[in-house]
């Protein structure tokens, strides 16, 4: 049997809760028999600066890490940091982008621009049907709780993992969650997977 | 079960299950996980040592009582702790002592990149590396059995990626722990006088040639044979990405890096066409592989630096890359940064405003030698800020007075600073020296130390009071401020910096990440547009809250009253924690709480 593995890469900012959407994803796999390997980026890396986190699953993992060019789909959980990883996205990959800015230093200074124009650049680059702009903030309100968006971005992802039912995703949201935005995160859930 | 978990839960829970009781330590990226989960668990002594070399002291006496204790540490860590290291080796173990050195390949939160592998051969002492979380869970298992079997310390090397990716583990129950621990009189193997040491140093070596016939016949040395074309030796997170690589190839995959397995290494070589040593940063391994006469290839094609990948792999063997040729466009970068409301933002502030010479530290305020707040000068080692003040100072003479600060940290004035604060008195510095006492080891993630009052495992305890502390010292001068006050702390700083002698000001207002933790937030702050004449003093401080909105750019329409200003600076509320820093900075008074 082949040993076909899929990577998956979150980036975004710190505090946004790439670290716990990554885990879900991990335990969901584990749930679906997947041996699965994810990195992390912790302490100085950490303070407001950028988050990554690669996640891998197939019948055997060997690195955490996916290598440029080989990553089947990119979740960037801020606008801006969609254009810092493509090099890592695999022809024919999807990117799934947060419709949310967060200014760096420098823009905030108003010594650099944020960027224009990213969501086109992305279609031009990989095809307008490879690439998903997902409201996230918007979507998180609606459900009920603003800081469920990385559930909002776990819910679109899931769209394109079609071996796994939206049960399984919820069955691993209720286990890790605090019960108290539980249900909001499941409506946030079912947002992002409806976007 | 199994179940997910970090190379830092593995250890944990791996040194939990075979019985270990013992764990001392100081918090440090990529190490600090580690201590933390084990003293999660029942049946454990765990604490925040104030530093590696007293940990790795505790660790020894726990051991020499017939525990089987570690002491945990980040690679620079272990330079801390090296003068105990070394002659514990000597002296063997009784019970178990495991050192746990986490290494940092790529420096994602480090001053350095040292490769501690080298310490394994420099103090003689045997060292696994594990190449992800089931293998962090067996080798600390298999670390404490060696230790007892051989009387010996053993090395547990990780890397970052190792401690800090997931992967799948298959937990145990924790096997039935044996009290022995006991007062043993062992003078001739405990005293190191040169007599006794001189024994001893020849039980080291007898030692070494033991694990060596035993590191041939270990299970985590083990030979994977596929295409006799291409052998690769190599050990722990590299050996996942060379697998990835190319899972086609051979492989010579080692649990134990030092001592090497010399006979599997030969036997290994001789059965395939192009050997090659896969390792990061230094050439451990292939110098050593050199050594025996064989024929290898390492960092002729992989680098020194930085931390490997699988694309990494694939280019050092095949010498291009198949990655599509994507360059990403020019965006501006996203550095770390102090958090809105950090009350360092407020003291670098003011520090920049001296101009004086800042002699820094390790922690989060190393951040603000970055622009804008420009306020830091030098940064070597934990506890170094103090000593290069002074000798500055000394060197300048006259020419130093009134400019030359050393800032530490609360965290890492307990570490390292207070023998060197001693010698500042002893040798009547003129520097003025800070303690950044944010009440909490801010960077690692919030850790205890003896100033907060509590222990790693939450006892309260008696609490380390600086000023009482400054004073005991030698230092005459010593000064508590709260640096959210701007005013007094400008005022404070001149005024010490003019003075005579060595001065010390304790600078105190707590993290706010700890501040955050609390319901009764203070109310954010915004800018009265109408007020804002755009100087752009507020933003000086590098606040994340604070942005910069452009006339222009935005589409506001500018001010015909004020036709030089180009925009106004808006505060997020969201981030915005209400200190006040900026609010103190505007002259306009344009910066209001809401509320208010």
């Amino acid at each position: 049997m082949e040993n076909r593995v899929k990577s998956l890469l979150l980036a975004g900012v710190g505090g946004q809760g790439i670290l716990l959407a990554s885990d879900i994803i991990c335990k969901v796999m584990m749930g679906k028999g997947h041996d699965v390997k994810k990195s992390e980026v912790h302490g100085m890396a950490q303070r407001g600066g950028c988050v990554t986190s690669h996640v891998r699953y197939g019948r055997k993992v060997y690195s955490p890490l996916a290598k440029r060019g080989d990553v089947d789909i990119i979740v960037s959980f801020e606008k801006l940091e969609s254009l810092r990883y493509l090099d890592y996205l695999k022809p024919g990959g999807i990117v799934l982008v947060n419709d949310e800015e967060i200014y760096p230093p420098s823009v905030n200074l108003g010594e650099a621009d944020y960027p224009k124009d990213i969501y086109e650049s992305l279609r031009a680059r990989f095809g307008a049907e490879n690439v998903k702009v997902v409201g996230g903030p918007e979507l998180a309100a609606k459900a009920g709780n603003r800081r469920a968006v990385n559930t909002v971005m776990l819910g679109a992802v899931s769209r394109f993992i079609p071996e796994v039912d939206a049960g399984d995703w919820k069955r691993v949201l209720t286990e890790m969650l605090p019960e108290k935005i539980v249900e909001a995160n499941l409506r946030a859930f079912d947002l992002g997977r409806a976007a | 079960m199994l179940e997910l978990m970090s190379g830092n839960e593995a250890i944990a829970r791996g040194a939990w299950e075979c019985g270990a009781t013992f764990g001392a330590g100081y918090p440090g990226t990529p190490s600090t996980e580690i201590l933390e989960a084990f003293a999660q668990y029942r049946g454990v002594y765990a604490e925040w040592s104030p530093n590696e070399k007293v940990g790795l002291e505790v660790a020894i006496g726990a051991a020499f009582a017939g525990a089987r204790a570690m002491a945990v540490m980040k690679h620079v860590g272990v330079n801390v702790a090296a003068d105990p290291l070394f002659t514990v080796s000597y002296t063997g173990t009784n019970g178990a002592l495991v050192i746990i050195t986490a290494d940092d390949p790529s420096l994602h939160s480090s001053q350095n990149e040292q490769d501690n592998r080298n310490y394994a051969k420099f103090a003689k002492i045997p060292m696994l590396e594990p190449a992800d979380s089931q293998e962090a869970k067996d080798f600390i298992k298999l670390a404490f059995e060696l230790s007892e079997r051989f009387d010996t310390p053993v090395f547990l090397r990780t890397t970052t990626r190792v401690s800090h990716s997931k992967s799948v583990v298959r937990t145990e129950e924790r096997s039935p722990v044996a009290d022995r621990t006991d007062i043993r009189h062992l003078p001739l193997k405990y005293v190191m006088v040169p007599v006794n040491a001189r024994a001893r140093r020849v039980e080291v070596e007898t030692r070494m040639q033991a694990l060596r016939e035993w590191a041939e016949t270990f299970p985590g040395n083990r030979v994977e044979m596929g295409s006799p074309e291409v052998g690769i030796i190599t050990a722990g997170m590299p050996y996942n990405y060379a697998r990835d690589a190319f899972p086609e190839y051979s492989y010579l995959k080692l649990g134990l890096v030092h001592p090497l397995p010399e006979k599997m290494i030969r036997d290994f070589a001789s059965r395939v066409k192009t050997l090659y040593v896969v390792e990061e940063l230094d050439p451990f391994i292939e110098e050593q592989v050199r050594a025996m006469g064989i024929e290898v290839s390492g960092k002729a094609v992989f680098p020194y630096t930085n931390e490997f990948d699988p694309g990494v792999i694939e280019k050092g063997v095949t010498g291009r890359s198949t990655a599509p040729a994507v360059t990403p466009p020019a965006i501006p970068p996203r550095p770390p940064n102090l958090c809105p409301g950090c009350p360092h933002r407020a003291l670098f502030y003011a520090l920049g405003k001296t101009k004086a010479f800042v002699s820094g530290d390790i922690g989060c305020y190393t951040l603000s030698y970055m622009k804008p707040l420009s306020a830091m000068d030098s940064c070597i080692c934990m506890g170094a800020s103090i000593g290069i003040a002074h000798g500055m100072s000394k060197a300048l003479g006259p020419k130093g007075k009134g400019k030359v600060v050393g800032v530490i940290g609360d965290s890492t004035f307990i570490h390292s600073g207070i023998t060197t604060l001693l010698n500042a008195a002893y040798n009547r510095s003129d520097a003025v020296f800070i303690i950044a006492d944010n009440r909490t080891t801010a960077m690692t993630g919030m850790q205890e130390h003896p100033a907060t009052g509590y222990t790693l495992q939450g006892e309260k305890t008696r609490e380390l009071d600086f000023a009482s502390l400054g004073k005991v010292l030698g230092i005459d001068s010593v000064e508590v401020i709260d640096p959210l006050q701007y005013k007094n702390t400008t005022e404070v700083l001149k005024r010490e910096l003019a003075k005579d002698g060595p001065s010390l000001i304790i600078s105190r207002s707590p993290c706010v990440l700890l501040m955050s933790k609390k319901a009764d937030r203070a109310k954010p702050f915004f800018t009265d547009p109408d007020l804002c004449i755009g100087c752009k003093v507020c933003l000086s401080c590098g606040c994340p809250a604070i942005s910069w909105k452009d006339f222009e750019k935005s589409g506001m329409p500018p001010r015909p009253e004020r036709k030089k200003q180009k925009g106004i600076a808006v505060i997020d509320a969201n981030l915005c924690t209400g200190c006040s820093l900026c609010a103190q900075l505007c002259r306009q008074e344009a910066i209001m709480r809401e509320g208010a």
